[in-house]
């Protein structure tokens, strides 16, 4: 579904990790959530609408969001996502393991380079 | 899937369905923004957004999978867990499985025997036809109700608004020769109309119908299912022949189909009683009647216009000449029909009730232990949960797996509970009660399945309930802190266990009292005297010398006389008499009032009495003892001296005591002679231990027949008594066979048995709610000692360093198994508080079984608590003595 062959797949977690983190900044909705993203990683990460809405259901379901019916920026209702404990939690092991891991193929890269 | 889900399914659907929408609309606002005309934009934010429809069903997904995924997981898990603790899993479901099996072995045995319907068409039609007589006294003494007269019979066939059908019956033995042996068998006589009442059709041929009544005609025969196949190895060309019954050839009509009886009755022989309404009088109120309601009447609208027909009947017949057709009114005759079904369970229900509650209780207790089990085990867990809920995982995900392992418990015990449930039954109906009533019906029918499955669900949510109220609410954070073994979790803790002390003692007090007064009252029945001595060395038999077999009476009586002879020959035997009916035997010969002579009864109801009719030699061979006077002599019967003996009761009744009594004169009727009072015996509980002994007149089996001078009538259906210490031994029983035919050879000899059998018998209901009382309780004693033990040592184990302290500061040893015996006791003590108070109120429930023991029987109210106390105070000193062991310096460091 990427319409943009530069959009390469996320590996596993990463959008999850990106929505955790961005949702702990403030509550959004999931249109919010895209505009955020994009932003933020200014235009080089753009998140599918086909991935994001199965990903905010499962995680709602593992307790890490919760989500409850409010109004957009432009007045319509939506639902806003809003971290969890579980979810601030989940988030930090994830970091951590993530930062690790990058560590790990930063060595492994600049070994290769060397 | 429930709609109840779907409804949940959908509201998330619907929520990421306004998500969507959104999305849409705002990247559509975006584009517009940017110049895209409406359409061009609405078009793109579709086509950025992809598959609608897709997404949804990925989204919606996401829910369904997890949850059934997750529900997988997690009974792996149970089953591992369970797998990984097998003492436990084996414990928990033994006990679920004998508390499950009980409880749907009983359930089936009341669901067949009271909650299905009887198995005719319509059943809630079928009334049966009883009758109070408030106004004839002494009838009560001897039975509840009035039974019908062949005249009310007609009157009811004839003249009814509310009956589709109506007839009478009554059971009756018949002699079959011709086949094979001479045979006695069991036969429902039945008046026209009650094949039609209960309306079941013939397996093969036809019904009898009411010209087969015609006392002129030849009446035909139906066979049971039963018989046919026994005797006529189920020949489908039985129907059209002929065969013998009382030696008069009958035309075989038709067989029933299996399983059928007349009301409760187990026939082998349909005969038709040979009714002739010319010839009937008023009396003769021996027969039992059914009826067929029309549609919709009521039972009310019934009794209504029966009392109508009484009035009728009073009106078209009579006594006979000279007698005052209206003398009836002062019996007060009532009908009081009931349901057919009602007569059919009648006082089994009150057992089955019981035995249902005993064993819920019993149900109830065991629940508790496992219970007690499941808290112990997620103690051990309270770590590994309060980690997990820590991590996230919510309340209900914690409740719902605890929850899921106490269901599959439940659920395990209840397949395995359906086994035992199974194989009680098959024991029960190999040494039940023989009175039990419908108890060829008795199945595991699907009412019983679904009872098992709603019960194991229950029990497995009742007992899984209480671990997940301690441990599912989130407020495992304290645990986590490493708080373990504060004094404050482990008193809270023990305090759920000491509730469920409090209600196991309660609810085993409760059946352990039932079970006492059941002992009680079995022991004081078992001290009644029947008025017959050592049943056991009594055999008895019966024998009928029909009219066509031997025309005159007095030939008859000389049979009977000499068939004694032949028996008591016997070796072995020490002496032998017949009456008309032996005690508790069901039989009844007669009853009326009689007329002594000096009173007179203007206006007044001399009371029933009833009557016997004995050979010399009879209340010796019985056992039953003379209080004053003599016995009958044979020289005194064949002159048909007229004379009688009375029961104790009767004789001091009428004349202040027994020897009083000795040479007064009564009769029966003021055209008879008087009969003169020769002897008075003990009172006999001929209707069974727990009723009282009728009045009863004894008679000679022989006298001048009332409706005509010179005219002989003698009884010839007789019970045989015969004493001799091989009562019951086969060689005795073909011996005795052996001396009846050398008389003659066409006797068939019926109904073997001993008095014994037929004692045990009269006890049957008492012994059976006895046997079923006690192994309740003796269940509920031993899981509520279990559960004391239980909790006393896990107290123990939870508060040894508190005990290596109070040691280490001086702390006698037997202080300090006192104070958890103490603790075993204070719960032992609430717990029977609260039992002793339910079984106040609970055991008048059980008033109609108990026999010379009040409800409220002090012994047992005061031994049960004493033998319970004692077994709580071993069950708690036990592990109480594991105290002592313990090493104050140990107890410290341990921790």
């Amino acid at each position: 579904m990427a319409k943009n062959p530069e959009h390469r797949d996320l590996f596993p977690g990463a959008l999850e990790m990106m929505i955790l983190q961005s949702l702990r900044l403030k509550p959004m909705h999931g249109y919010a959530l895209v505009k955020h993203i994009k932003q933020v990683s200014e235009d080089l990460l753009q998140v599918e609408e086909g991935s994001l809405y199965p990903a905010l259901q499962r995680m709602l379901k593992e307790g890490l969001l919760e989500a409850q019916t409010g109004t957009s920026a432009k007045g319509r209702p939506t639902r806003i996502y809003r971290l969890t404990a579980a979810g601030i939690r989940h988030l930090e092991s994830e970091v951590v393991s993530f930062e690790r891991m990058f560590a790990g193929f930063t060595r492994v890269l600049a070994a290769a380079k060397a | 899937m429930s709609r109840f889900s779907r409804f949940f399914r959908n509201r998330r659907f619907d929520d990421i369905s306004v998500s969507i929408q959104e999305h849409i609309d705002e990247r559509t606002d975006e584009l517009i923004g940017e110049g895209m005309s409406r359409d061009e934009a609405e078009r793109a934010a579709r086509r950025d957004f992809g598959n609608v429809t897709l997404l949804h069903e990925r989204s919606r997904e996401v829910w369904q999978w997890q949850r059934l995924e997750s529900l997988l997981v997690d009974l792996k898990h149970v089953c591992r867990r369970l797998g990984r603790s097998p003492g436990f899993a084996i414990t928990v479901l033994l006990t679920l499985a004998i508390g499950i099996g009980a409880n749907t072995a009983v359930f089936s045995v009341l669901n067949s025997v009271l909650l299905r319907p009887l198995p005719y068409p319509e059943p809630q039609q079928l009334v049966s036809l009883h009758l109070n007589a408030p106004g004839a006294p002494g009838l009560s003494e001897f039975r509840s109700e009035l039974r019908l007269s062949p005249s009310m019979y007609f009157t009811f066939a004839t003249h009814s608004h509310v009956f589709q059908s109506v007839g009478v019956w009554g059971p009756g033995t018949a002699s079959i020769t011709g086949i094979a042996q001479p045979e006695q068998v069991n036969t429902a006589q039945i008046s026209g109309g009650v094949l039609e009442t209960l309306n079941v059709p013939a397996f093969t041929g036809q019904w009898l119908t009411a010209a087969d009544q015609d006392p002129h005609g030849l009446g035909r025969v139906m066979l049971s299912y039963g018989y046919w196949q026994r005797r006529f190895g189920g020949d489908p060309g039985v129907v059209g022949r002929t065969i013998q019954v009382n030696s008069q050839p009958r035309v075989i009509a038709g067989v029933m189909p299996r399983g059928f009886k007349i009301v409760n009755y187990d026939f082998d022989l349909l005969v038709p009683m040979a009714l002739d309404p010319v010839k009937e009088i008023l009396a003769g109120f021996g027969y039992r009647g059914i009826a067929r309601l029309r549609p919709g009447v009521t039972i009310p609208q019934a009794n209504a216009d029966a009392a109508r027909l009484l009035n009728v009947w009073m009106d078209s017949w009579s006594n006979g000449p000279g007698s005052d057709s209206h003398w009836y009114l002062r019996w007060k005759i009532t009908p009081a029909l009931e349901p057919l079904k009602e007569t059919v369970v009648g006082s089994i229900t009150a057992v089955l009730w019981v035995v249902m509650g005993t064993i819920g209780v019993v149900m109830l207790i065991a629940c508790t232990n496992v219970a007690n089990l499941l808290l112990v085990r997620a103690d051990a867990r309270q770590q590994e949960l309060a980690v997990r809920s820590a991590l996230g995982a919510g309340r209900w995900r914690i409740a719902r797996e605890l929850l899921l392992e106490s269901v599959t418990l439940g659920l395990l015990g209840g397949a395995a509970g359906v086994a035992v449930a199974y194989a009680g039954l098959r024991l029960l109906s190999a040494i039940g009660p023989v009175e039990l009533p419908r108890m060829s019906e008795i199945s595991l029918d699907g009412w019983s399945i679904a009872f098992t499955l709603v019960l194991s669900m229950l029990s497995g949510l009742l007992f899984g309930m209480i671990p997940v109220l301690r441990y599912a609410p989130s407020q495992q954070r304290v645990t986590l802190l490493g708080a373990m073994r504060t004094a404050s979790v482990g008193r809270e803790r023990q305090r759920g266990r000491n509730l469920l002390v409090v209600a196991q003692v309660a609810m085993a007090l409760v059946l352990l009292v039932g079970a006492v007064l059941m002992i009680r009252t079995f022991l004081a029945m078992r001290n009644v005297d029947p008025g017959f001595s050592d049943p056991a060395s009594l055999q008895v038999m019966r024998l009928d010398i029909p009219e066509t077999l031997v025309r005159d009476s007095v030939t008859a009586v000389h049979m009977q006389n000499s068939i004694l002879d032949k028996l008591a020959a016997i070796p072995g035997v020490s002496s032998a008499g017949f009456a008309a009916a032996v005690p508790m035997s069901g039989g009844e010969p007669a009853w009326n009032e009689i007329l002594i002579e000096g009173k007179t009864y203007e206006g007044d109801n001399p009371p029933m009495r009833l009557f016997n009719y004995v050979s010399p030699g009879y209340f010796h061979t019985a056992g039953t003892s003379f209080i004053a006077g003599r016995d009958f002599t044979w020289a005194e019967i064949y002159n048909m001296q007229p004379i009688g003996i009375l029961s104790e009761g009767l004789a001091r009744e009428l004349w202040g005591s027994p020897q009083a009594a000795i040479g007064k004169r009564f009769h029966e009727f003021p055209n008879q002679p008087w009969y003169k009072v020769v002897g008075v015996v003990q009172d006999v509980r001929e209707n069974g231990i727990d009723q009282v002994s009728p009045a009863t007149v004894y008679w000679p089996s022989i006298s001048h027949d009332l409706f005509g001078p010179g005219v002989v009538g003698a009884r010839r259906t007789l019970d045989f008594a015969i004493r001799t210490n091989r009562a019951g031994t086969q060689t005795f029983i073909n011996e005795m066979q052996q001396a009846v035919w050398s008389v003659n050879s066409n006797l068939p000899v019926a109904d073997i048995s001993t008095m014994q059998e037929i004692y045990s018998d009269s006890m049957a209901r008492t012994s059976f709610t006895l046997v079923m009382l006690a192994i309740a309780g003796t269940m509920a004693l031993a899981l509520g000692i279990l559960g004391i033990y239980g909790v006393i040592s896990y107290a123990v184990s939870q508060r040894t360093r508190e005990i290596g302290i109070r040691m280490a500061l001086g702390a006698k040893k037997a202080e300090l198994m006192w104070m958890f015996v103490r603790s075993a006791l204070v719960l032992t003590g609430v717990g029977m508080g609260a039992g002793l108070g339910a079984a106040a109120v609970l055991m008048r429930l059980m008033r109609t079984l108990l026999f010379g023991v009040s409800p409220l029987d002090p012994v047992s109210f005061t031994a049960v608590p004493i033998v319970l106390a004692m077994a709580a105070a071993l069950a708690s000193y036990l592990p109480a003595r594991r105290t002592a062991v313990v090493d104050p310096v140990e107890a410290l460091r341990a921790e």
